[in-house]
């Protein structure tokens, strides 16, 4: 039986699945890379709304996490290993890492500090990315070619890389979302609502709130070996503040606490800038006051208005 | 190492702390009076150093450019404040960053337009160009001691403001309990907007006194911002005496590290490797120092709430 | 000799030059419902803050059972069995009931570090939910958004809660705070019937349900006991009803 509020998800990923089956799109993919770009971000904003939605932890650092995974890739690369199954484990155990050290430091207080602590980690990375010269520092570096998987050159077209994308962000959504619901993403919910209310029966909040920013980070380190390996290029500029501020934009734009909000809002983001820039080399002349109205006006983004046409409440 | 160049960086990273300072100072009260995140408070050090550009070339003088420049800053900071920030005060810290972002984005992109993307460039006044012997061997740019020298008067004004004055008593009150001086009836909207412009105006002054000396281009704001946001967090939000000692630090330890991180590190390890470290390290030197700070202090050296 | 339920050792809080709570020392036996009164800003809530552990003390030490729980924090004290309400409502409005009731249980069974599995689908924590709502007479209620509740019924909830996380001590802070009087008659019947199954702090401004429920009584007036004793002995110590009943019992 397919409950309501499944509907959205389900057409979600539906319309993933179909996308790649109705027609070749022209020689360089253009359609599809975008969507698979999409899908990439959606899985780093799924990642973030862990921590901001559901944690109510306003991290400003998240893109940190993008460039540590991409780099996992880019460095490897760089001393002959393409081999994914070496990559992807030294993209997730870095990026936990990274979140685990930073978290532990940033978690310690709250509220604008919290916000600020995150940014200056966040800062932090991309120097030290910077830094790198051995690895191209400010310019980047561009890969040999996308991983190999088990020594195999599978995902070297587009529509293969799509559909590993695609399994990428269905796997990292089912995860979130059996997350949320459980025993410790239930401690995580309550205690966004009431962490006195939480302290007083007993939770030790601090211990909670690391273990689900060390998921996020390391989630979203997947989506920056992904990314790394759909433009086959690694640079500092993967993990600028205005990234990670990006990231925020999109969970907010698709609506917090919601997960398919986060989706939503990566696809809403990433079409807009890739329309509006056709039009206007100054695309962010219009997005920035959009986003200035949306905060003014209309309170709960995209998922906001979704949940007021149909009336459902997920998960909160 | 030169001792002439140690005195040359540490002057520089003086030089670099004093504009931390200035742009700090009114962030921290905005922070710490208005429990308000403002991100678009480095646009404000652009936007001073694109007024003071453009009325220097106007006028043909700094100076006259400069007293131009920080009442234009002023008024586009109370504008914003106006139109935008006021409404957002009540609203919870998310709301408040994906607004100033915005106002971001669509600053660094409108000075683009106006001014184009290439770096303006404004002359030093003639009586401050050219350099001064400080000492035997140690030139030093007379147009960077000014902006030191006007950086400490700031610091030492703005002292006696907040302890001699009753808008900074308030301010200073407000820091440590925003609803306490609420309740005294104080018009608690019109003391943030007056918070809010000065902190604009002082932000506009950094950027409009170090037009001649750096590049005024789009987004230069930026990455000081997070540098202040640094200085913030150890000096304490909503503490003035902790920007200015936290401002002084971070200049120094970034400036000093960058340049003398590999020399002292090739006391531990060869040549080359000491190089890379160096490299590597350096930058991330002051974030080190920020976290060791909230490791021993969570809420900053001179925390302003109890 | 037995060990004590809950000991205060000279517990004192400052702010600055104040004391709120000055050099108080408090013995309470298993099974004691012991209530606090005294005029506002005596320091009583400071004292619940300081056991419960939501504030820490400038001095003194506290033992729960014989054991030293001075260095613990809440959620620590919390799981030692001190499970405390508080005074302005504290409850997840956007959980259901039984949710809020079941998260309490969950505290208590077994590690909250689980990833899989609904918690909502708990069978074990849904019932012992139930059952404490059923002890406080909100089972019907178990499907409404908490924040849906009226007051009254937000305060038995707030109780559910607390008597889920199984305290063994339970410190309850103005409990009929705001409620009517049917919805005050049934929280007082509760404590009544909780009464003797577990050690109680209760601090409460209804006279009348304080002098009918409690063991003992503990007078506070700026941050001292003044007196500890038995609800008739207290009605008839000279000095506390100068300090603090005079007015109102004269």
């Amino acid at each position: 039986m397919i409950m309501r509020r499944e509907i959205l998800p389900l057409s979600i990923f539906l319309a993933f699945a179909v996308l790649p089956l109705l027609g070749d799109f022209g020689s360089d993919a253009f359609i599809l890379s975008i969507v698979t770009r999409v899908m990439i971000f959606a899985i780093a904003a799924v990642s973030l709304d862990l921590i901001l939605g559901y944690g109510a932890l306003v991290s400003f650092g998240h893109a940190a996490f993008l460039g540590i995974g991409a780099y996992a890739v880019g460095i490897l690369s760089a001393h002959g290993i393409r081999e994914a199954a070496i990559q992807i484990p030294a993209a997730l155990i870095v990026s936990a890492l990274f979140a685990l050290l930073t978290g532990a430091i940033s978690l310690r207080t709250k509220g604008i500090y919290f916000i600020m602590i995150t940014l200056a980690f966040g800062q932090m990375a991309y120097f030290f990315a910077v830094s790198l010269a051995a690895y191209g520092g400010d310019d980047g570096m561009t890969l040999p070619g996308r991983s190999l998987f088990f020594g195999y050159d599978i995902v070297q077209s587009e529509r293969a890389f799509y559909f590993l994308v695609f399994a990428c962000l269905i796997a990292v959504y089912v995860a979130c979302r059996m997350i949320v619901t459980s025993r410790f993403g239930r401690v995580i919910r309550g205690a966004r609502e009431n962490p006195q209310r939480m302290e007083a029966i007993g939770f030790s909040l601090f211990a909670y709130q690391l273990t689900i920013y060390v998921i996020a980070g390391t989630l979203c380190g997947l989506a920056g070996f992904l990314l790394a390996n759909q433009t086959q290029f690694v640079s500092p500029a993967y993990m600028t503040w205005q990234r990670s501020g990006e990231l925020i934009v999109m969970v907010l734009l698709g609506g917090l606490g919601s997960l398919n909000g986060a989706i939503l809002g990566a696809a809403a983001f990433l079409l807009l800038e890739e329309g509006l820039s056709h039009f206007t080399e100054y695309w962010k002349l219009y997005f920035g006051p959009f986003l200035v109205l949306v905060v003014l006006f209309a309170r709960g983004g995209l998922m906001g208005g979704f949940k007021r046409l149909t009336g459902t409440d997920d998960g909160r | 190492m030169s001792l002439t160049l140690l005195y040359v960086q540490t002057l520089n990273g003086l030089q670099l702390g004093v504009l931390l300072f200035l742009i700090a100072a009114g962030l921290t009260l905005v922070f710490g009076v208005m429990d308000f995140v403002n991100l678009a408070h480095g646009v404000q050090y652009m936007i001073g150093a694109y007024l003071a550009a453009m009325f220097t070339a106007l006028t043909g003088n700094f100076f006259f450019g400069l007293a131009l420049a920080l009442p234009s800053a002023l008024l586009f900071g109370l504008l914003l404040e106006f139109f935008i920030f006021r409404h957002l005060y009540a609203r919870d810290h998310l709301d408040q960053v994906l607004a100033t972002f915005g106002i971001i984005l669509t600053l660094n992109q409108a000075v683009k337009v106006i001014w184009g993307a290439a770096p303006l460039s404004v002359p030093i006044p003639e009586i401050f160009s050219g350099s001064v012997v400080l000492m035997p061997g140690l030139l030093y740019p007379v147009w960077r001691l000014v902006i030191i020298a006007s950086g400490i008067a700031i610091a030492l004004l703005l002292g006696i403001l907040a302890t001699k004055t009753r808008i900074g008593m308030l301010v200073r009150a407000g820091a440590t309990n925003a609803p306490m001086v609420s309740a005294l009836g104080v018009d608690i909207g019109r003391l943030f907007m007056i918070v809010f412009g000065f902190g604009a105006m002082l932000a506009g002054f950094a950027g409009a006194m170090v037009a001649p000396i750096l590049s005024v281009e789009p987004g230069m704001g930026d990455n000081l911002l997070i540098l202040t946001f640094v200085v913030i967090v150890i000096g304490g939000i909503g503490s003035i005496r902790g920007a200015f000692i936290a401002a002084l630090m971070v200049g120094l330890v970034d400036t000093l590290g960058r340049s003398f991180g590999p020399s002292i590190l090739r006391a531990f390890l060869d040549p080359s490797a000491a190089a890379q470290t160096g490299r590597a390290l350096a930058p991330m030197l002051i974030y080190i120092l920020m976290a060791a700070v909230l490791f021993f202090r969570p809420a900053g050296l001179f925390p302003a709430k109890k | 000799m037995t060990i004590p339920m809950l000991e205060l050792r000279h517990i004192r809080k400052n702010f600055g030059a104040l004391n709120v709570t000055d050099d108080v020392s408090l013995t309470i036996p298993r099974h004691e419902l012991h209530a606090m009164i005294g005029p506002n800003g005596a320091g009583k809530t400071t004292l619940i803050h300081q056991i419960s552990g939501l504030l820490s003390s400038n001095s003194g030490t506290l033992l729960l059972n014989g054991e030293d729980i001075t260095a613990l924090d809440l959620p620590q004290r919390a799981r030692k069995g001190i499970v405390r309400s508080f005074q302005i409502t504290s409850i997840l409005p956007h959980f259901s009931t039984l949710e809020n009731v079941a998260l309490a249980v969950q505290a208590r069974s077994g590690s909250s570090f689980r990833f899989f599995g609904r918690a909502d689908r708990e069978a074990v924590l849904n019932d012992a939910a139930l059952a404490a709502l059923t002890e406080v007479g909100l089972r019907d209620r178990a499907n409404l958004r908490a924040g849906l509740l009226s007051h009254g019924e937000k305060r038995q909830l707030e109780l559910a809660i607390a008597l889920a996380a199984q305290p063994s001590v339970l410190l309850l802070d103005e409990p009929l705070a705001g409620t009517g009087p049917e919805e005050s008659a049934v929280l007082t019947d509760l404590l009544r019937r909780l009464k003797g199954r577990l050690t109680i702090v209760l601090i409460e401004h209804d006279m009348e349900a304080v002098f009918s429920l409690a063991d003992r009584i503990s007078v506070l007036v700026y941050g001292k006991i003044i007196a500890t004793d038995t609800p008739q002995a207290i009605r008839d110590n000279p000095e506390v009803r100068t300090a603090y009943l005079g007015e109102e019992t004269a």
